[in-house]
């Protein structure tokens, strides 16, 4: 309890006194991980949309694929990266491992599937209610996907948070291709992984709350921005 | 050149799905102009003729859909509106100018003639609410004027008025019977014999999937062929 008290006090006052380093970390953790999120989105939400809108033979073993790489497990996406850009790997010769890019590489396969996903659930929804109507209008099935992207815009946001959620407190992968370098890579959550495992618990609880609290501001954030809960609207 | 789709011949067409045979084999031909109305009781088959006659349905069995023009852009000179309207999760004004936007139109010309089509239909109040919220009146109205706002040659309504009171309906019914007038060819399906003495020029009577009668209304209503459709016109439960 006292170990709680005493990290929540020193999370406090780390942003009360604008600490450089929480900082520094701290824009680090959101660089990455809204980058990734916005890469993730990028491939994800029209993959899921044209999923759900698209019939073609394989489709049921895609979608059952991409459901089961939902639980890809960091560490192992954080394993292969990391052979992947290591100077004997394929992408070696661009010098990416243990940079930022690396992690969001990481973090962008990561997410891509869980983005894809949810979307796909939610578009399909709405594909069920629009059928009918858009092939009755002669719509162009890239009319459909842009059509069923926007008027599901608030449910994808969903998606979108749901990735980012996961993203910001992920460590496995991108502790493996980052390495946690001081001034370089390190993020909030390796930074919490590394107080923990010096022992110095008050640090890795505070610097815990600031990264919940990060993550509950965006998403206030997002969601007062794009005005979802104001009634009558998606 | 020819520039209309109609009329539009079947050539024994029959619609078929998961094995079962809900049409067909179905010949007819929906002349240029006129409204009919299509009846029949429950399951006889009604929507899936008007999604068939608009190109929703696939034909099976060989059978032939033929407009006057390639399929393509006829399909673009036709519209439906459905028994439970589907409303777009947009505002009034943008449902109604959607099917402008996606043929072409700019947003800015595309809201304006839609904001036309809302005061024709007597919905310009609620332009900027969310089409989900209004009334099933409302948005069936809305759905006609969407169905209607790219001048199609012909309008299929399947039973549009099943689920609106007296009101409602009469409303829907003089909206319908302009479209008709400015010269829209309409097909509907209907359940209400009252509405269709009402409005209909030519009656088709389906049961079990076959087009029984195709007849003019005056005629059908006074004397009808068939056993079944003079049992439908009773009130008689049609097996």
């Amino acid at each position: 309890m006292n170990e709680i008290l005493a990290g929540l006090l020193q999370a406090g006052r780390l942003i009360v006194t604008f600490d450089a380093d929480l900082i520094e970390i701290s824009l680090r953790s959101l660089q990455v991980t809204l980058t990734a999120v916005a890469i993730a989105s990028a491939i994800g939400l029209p993959l899921g949309c044209w999923l759900a809108v698209r019939r073609f033979r394989f489709r049921r073993f895609v979608i059952a694929t991409l459901n089961a790489l939902m639980g890809l497990p960091p560490v192992v996406v954080g394993l292969i990266v990391y052979l992947m850009l290591s100077r004997a790997g394929p992408f070696g010769v661009f010098g990416l491992l243990f940079t930022p890019t690396a992690m969001i590489i990481a973090q962008v396969i990561i997410l891509t599937p869980l983005i894809a996903s949810i979307a796909h659930q939610a578009i399909r929804e709405l594909w069920a209610a629009y059928h009918d109507l858009l092939i009755s209008m002669n719509t162009t099935r890239l009319q459909r996907i842009g059509t069923l992207l926007w008027d599901g815009r608030r449910a994808l946001l969903t998606a979108s948070l749901a990735g980012f959620g996961r993203g910001i407190g992920e460590v496995g992968a991108i502790m493996i291709v980052g390495g946690n370098i001081d001034n370089a890579t390190r993020v909030l959550t390796t930074a919490i992984s590394l107080e923990t495992g010096k022992g110095n618990f008050s640090l890795a609880l505070a610097l815990g709350f600031v990264l919940i609290g990060l993550a509950v501001v965006v998403n206030l954030l997002i969601h007062t921005l794009s005005r979802t809960e104001v009634s009558g609207r998606w | 050149m020819v520039t209309s789709i109609l009329p539009l011949t079947v050539t024994d067409a029959v619609v078929r799905r998961r094995g079962k045979t809900l049409l067909g084999p179905v010949t007819t031909t929906v002349s240029d102009s006129g409204l009919s109305i299509v009846m029949g009781p429950n399951g006889a088959g009604k929507t899936t003729l008007l999604r068939l006659l608009h190109g929703m349905e696939r034909v099976s069995g060989g059978g032939l859909l033929q407009w006057q023009i390639p399929e393509e852009d006829a399909r673009a000179l036709q519209a439906f509106v459905f028994q439970s309207p589907i409303m777009m999760r947009r505002t009034a004004l943008d449902n109604v100018a959607y099917p402008l936007m996606t043929h072409g139109v700019s947003k800015k010309d595309a809201r304006v003639r839609a904001a036309e089509w809302l005061a024709r239909v007597g919905l310009a109040d609620s332009a900027q609410k969310q089409a989900t919220v209004l009334s099933g009146g409302e948005r069936q109205k809305l759905a006609l004027a969407r169905a209607l706002i790219r001048k199609p040659e012909i309008l299929f309504l399947d039973e549009p008025c099943a689920n609106l009171d007296g009101r409602a309906t009469r409303e829907f019914e003089t909206l319908l019977m302009q479209a008709f007038k400015d010269g829209t060819r309409v097909v509907m399906s209907t359940h209400d014999i009252g509405q269709a003495r009402r409005l209909a020029e030519d009656v088709w009577f389906i049961h079990h999937g076959q087009i029984l009668e195709q007849t003019p209304a005056a005629e059908f209503f006074a004397s009808p062929k068939t056993s079944e459709a003079r049992a439908f016109l009773k009130g008689d439960i049609v097996e």
